[in-house]
């Protein structure tokens, strides 16, 4: 039996993760996530994280964060070297999910662009627009998106009603709307280095995106 | 049961019966909730008792703005809040900036801010720079993604005591030491002071570019600009 491994994560990556641990049938695999909210203030993710580690250090031989850097500028790579565990690499999940490359293609092509993936696309309300009060004060959305040119929505899958309220948004930042799927990218060959490739039952992990 | 909760009226207050004291703290009060009209009406009543266009910013809407920052700094507010509060004070220095201007007082000094290269935000920038226009800064702002070339053309025309960069995503924030590095290669660094700020810096990262300060909010750089500037002009060392 595998020793099992403990992914402390983002809880906006939840599905995901569950969805490639059914898919590779990474059995091992534990998940622990964190509230996706406490992206709002990045500064305080660090500290969430050396509790988690801490909390369950004694239960796991090895600990796999599932953060990029988040806008913590070093702060969990501090954490992470400090605690003995690795992290997913790149600067957000944007980057992940699209890769690297196709990534900063996307950036440099235009600055001015917002992302989505599945999880902000499924709660857009409670993750964007309640946090920045714009149920209550519409009349900010400019003073937050007047820079901003399109949207570019990255699916994680591929579903109808996601991209329905992807395009919604954008119509609602009053932005243009691109689609980008990515399928689960750097998120899945990541975590496929830390699980293994080679367990039973594993699927085509591309049929689920 | 039908049950009706009895609700008492919200307490009205008409701004020209309070006296002074009360009409400047009620000002902090509309501004801290981001009030424009009632911020618009108090700036305008303390300009008929012939309050100098100066007092007014200063006691009324910059000390009001300081005290919603360090709310701000301290967690009990947050963007949105800050947001509707700057919009409020935004409405008074409308009346006030051409009046500022006719009384011919020299500003502090002068600084030249603006985002750097592949980032387009602009909140902290915009914040900044209303707060130090508050604070007496004659403020050049060259907006969002700028490149070494547009800040240099800036610090050319603009010939300023400060140059402010500001950057909200740690991919685009080593770009400041870009722009410093050229400034050290050309021999002008010395001849400015340079401020930065952004939600993901810290004052090692400031440390780190070259910068003189560091600074983590617009009540922040307020209150460092002004030192500086009063610093460097006697002859002194620069540092926050």
């Amino acid at each position: 039996m595998l020793e099992p491994i403990l992914v402390i994560a983002c809880g906006a990556l939840a599905l995901e993760i569950d969805a490639l641990r059914r898919s590779w049938d990474w059995r091992h695999l534990h998940l622990k996530c964190i509230d996706a909210k406490l992206h709002n203030r990045p500064a305080a993710i660090p500290g969430r994280l050396r509790k988690e580690i801490r909390r369950h250090r004694a239960s796991y031989k090895k600990i796999f964060v599932a953060y990029a850097d988040c806008g913590t500028a070093g702060g969990i790579d501090q954490v992470l070297a400090e605690e003995g565990a690795e992290r997913l690499e790149g600067a957000h999940c944007y980057e992940f999910f699209a890769g690297r490359k196709r990534f900063a293609e996307l950036a440099g092509s235009e600055p001015g662009t917002f992302y989505l993936t599945d999880f902000l696309a499924r709660h857009f309300d409670r993750f964007v627009i309640r946090p920045l009060g714009l149920d209550g004060h519409p009349e900010l959305r400019d003073a937050y998106f007047g820079n901003y040119r399109k949207l570019v929505y990255l699916s994680q899958i591929r579903d109808e009603g996601l991209l329905e309220s992807a395009a919604r948004a954008a119509a609602r930042l009053g932005l243009e709307f691109e689609h980008v799927h990515c399928g689960y990218g750097e998120l899945e060959t990541s975590l496929a280095l830390q699980f293994g490739r080679a367990n039973h039952g594993q699927k085509d992990s591309h049929f689920l995106a | 049961m039908d049950t009706k909760e009895i609700v008492p009226d919200e307490e009205e207050f008409i701004l020209a019966d309070l006296n002074n004291d009360d009409l400047v703290e009620q000002m902090h009060e509309d501004l801290y909730d981001g009030l424009r009209e009632e911020i618009v009406e108090g700036t305008s009543i303390l300009l008929e008792r012939n309050w100098s266009a100066d007092r007014v910013l200063n006691e009324a809407l910059v000390e009001g703005m300081r005290i919603v920052g360090v709310d701000f700094r301290d967690g009990i507010l947050f963007v949105p809040e800050v947001l509707l509060a700057a919009n409020a004070m935004k409405g008074g220095m409308a009346i006030l900036r051409p009046l500022l201007a006719e009384t011919g007082v020299k500003p502090i000094g002068k600084m030249v801010i603006g985002t750097v290269k592949g980032d387009i935000h602009d909140i902290g920038k915009n914040l900044v720079g209303m707060m130090l226009e508050g604070s007496g800064f004659e403020v050049f702002d060259i907006g969002i993604n700028n490149s070494v070339e547009d800040y240099f053309e800036a610090l050319e025309k603009h010939r300023p005591d400060i140059l402010g960069m500001s950057a909200l995503l740690t991919t685009t924030m080593p770009y400041m030491k870009v722009v410093i590095d050229e400034m050290v290669k050309q021999g002008i660094r010395d001849d400015y002071i340079v401020l930065v700020g952004g939600a993901p810096l810290n004052e090692e990262f400031g440390r780190a570019v070259g910068a003189d300060a560091y600074c983590r909010d617009a009540a922040q750089a307020a209150d460092v600009a002004p030192e500086m500037v009063r610093s460097r002009r006697r002859g002194g060392v620069v540092s926050a």
